[in-house]
């Protein structure tokens, strides 16, 4: 069975239909990208995977024990964040909320976790810093840590690398593609970048109020509507 | 100081009213950074109208002004909630049209009914003498439970604070735990506003926080730091309010404007330091 299952689902914002005909499946260890322009859908899918948002018809499966409150979510930053007094290890540890249950407080399991997750996106050294003061590449690290922290089966990722500069870019492509091989995370990224889909996911999604392509990557880039998006580039 | 200290705490009342309102600068400091963090100060100020309102009521109707300040307080701060998540209607005039509305309300009753007296001055800008054995007792185990709670629940209003929609997405019930802060700052306002005023009591809740925000860094710290503001803010300002004979509200609040910039001064000393 696939970690998530879509049938023919759609969703709606006011009466007015967003984005329908979706079927696809995300398999366990899947790196699958949603790509398309701004209001396309792909946030309002996304809400719907997180389960914020229950689709107009058709329905969202999960399978493999998993349920909503084990999906690891990286949001797209706000500005009300950007002066937010938190420590890193704050940060992440609030990450571990969800198996906190009755208890008040963390735990000392919870806390180590912590810990691990921020040592896996290579942030150690910057357990202590304010968040407001790191770069935006080392702000993105440190949000995808407490997204580990939540779970390990599954992060969905909303525009990542948004705010970052080329190299940041790059070197967060690494590390989810690091997390994704290496630690058999599942990954669901969202992005308006079809480059980026097409060379750094395994799946590609490409959505346009209904979905257009949804397959491999390699068969993105053969695809009429991958060379299309892509510009006529062919790898 | 210390003698001055000394001689209003030979004063029953005065000491009543010092240990009534060094908990809710407490409680209004520590939640306040909760508040502020999340954009929501203007709820702060919000409820205090609509209590003001709820008290003038209470006080025309002879009802014990606590009893029904406090449930109504609470039920305009989920309107006031809704509002500001809603993208609907601009949350922010709401809540101004809110407040406003309001505070005629409460005037309107009063000078239909009793008239403008000092029971309604006292409302709108504090007065430590208001403040009954009674009312003290109740004031000062409420505010105890808002303190105990927020201790209980700071990991969550961390998280729901800090990243709202991250929180909803793991499957934390968010919405159970704006509504606790929700109820918490509304305990709070009532609390507070006879001693602070109506007018004043806002700044409880927000200047603590800012001032922390000055000099911490972490989200403990700030806490820590806010709860220290505010406690010395009011100890402060009583003792101005005691030796000018001004009114306690304004004089805390001046020492908190005060506080504030040498807060902020030192911040920006650090800052250049570090930079350097």
């Amino acid at each position: 069975m696939s970690l998530i299952q879509v049938n023919n689902a759609a969703f709606r914002y006011d009466g007015k239909e967003v984005v329908s005909e979706l079927n696809f499946k995300v398999e366990r260890c899947d790196y699958l990208c949603i790509v398309g322009e701004n209001g396309s859908g792909k946030s309002t899918l996304v809400k719907g995977l997180l389960g914020l948002k229950t689709p107009h018809s058709g329905e969202i499966t999960f399978g493999e024990g998993l349920t909503a409150r084990q999906i690891g979510y990286l949001p797209q930053q706000k500005e009300s964040q950007r002066d937010f007094p938190a420590s890193v290890q704050e940060v992440v540890l609030s990450g571990t909320l969800n198996s906190l249950g009755f208890r008040p407080f963390y735990t000392r399991a919870q806390r180590s976790n912590a810990l691990a997750q921020i040592e896996r996106v290579g942030m150690s050294q910057h357990k202590n810093a304010a968040f407001r003061e790191l770069s935006g590449g080392q702000q993105q690290r440190a949000l995808l840590a407490r997204a580990l922290a939540a779970t390990q089966k599954l992060l969905i990722l909303d525009e990542p690398i948004a705010s970052l500069d080329p190299v940041a870019a790059a070197d967060m492509y690494h590390l989810i593609e690091e997390i994704n091989k290496h630690h058999g995370v599942t990954v669901i990224m969202v992005s308006h970048d079809p480059h980026a889909a097409a060379h750094e996911a395994g799946k590609v999604l490409h959505l346009e109020h209904r979905q257009l392509f949804y397959g491999s990557a390699a068969d993105y880039r053969k695809s009429e509507i991958g060379k299309r998006f892509l510009g006529g580039e062919s790898r | 100081m210390i003698n001055v200290l000394r001689e209003m705490l030979s004063y029953p009342f005065l000491v009543r009213a010092l240990t009534v309102g060094l908990l809710v600068a407490l409680c209004a400091s520590l939640l306040g950074v909760s508040l502020v963090l999340k954009r929501f100060s203007m709820i702060g100020d919000g409820l205090s109208h609509v209590g003001f309102g709820a008290l003038a009521i209470a006080s025309v109707v002879g009802i014990a002004p606590l009893y029904l300040a406090i449930p109504v307080c609470i039920a305009a701060s989920f309107l006031l909630l809704r509002m500001s998540e809603s993208t609907r209607i601009k949350g922010d005039a709401a809540i101004a049209m809110l407040s406003a509305g309001a505070l005629a309300i409460g005037i309107m009753v009063v000078s239909m009914t009793t008239g403008m007296n000092t029971d309604v001055y006292n409302y709108m800008f504090g007065s430590i003498l208001s403040l009954s054995a009674a009312d003290a007792t109740l004031s000062i185990m409420l505010s105890s439970v808002v303190l105990v709670l927020f201790v209980l629940f700071y990991p969550r209003l961390f998280a729901v604070t800090f990243d709202e929609t991250f929180s909803r997405a793991t499957g934390i019930p968010t919405r159970v735990y704006n509504a606790a802060l929700a109820t918490l700052a509304s305990v709070t306002v009532v609390l507070g506003m006879r001693m602070m005023g109506a007018l004043l009591i806002s700044s409880l809740i927000i200047f603590p926080v800012l001032t922390a925000m000055r000099i911490g860094k972490r989200y403990l710290s700030v806490t820590l730091l806010s709860a220290a503001v505010a406690v010395a803010g009011f100890i402060l300002g009583m003792v101005v309010s005691y030796v000018y004979e001004a009114p306690s509200g304004a004089s805390i609040v001046c020492v908190n404007i005060v506080l504030f910039l040498l807060f902020a001064v030192a911040g920006a000393i650090r800052n250049a330091v570090t930079k350097k």
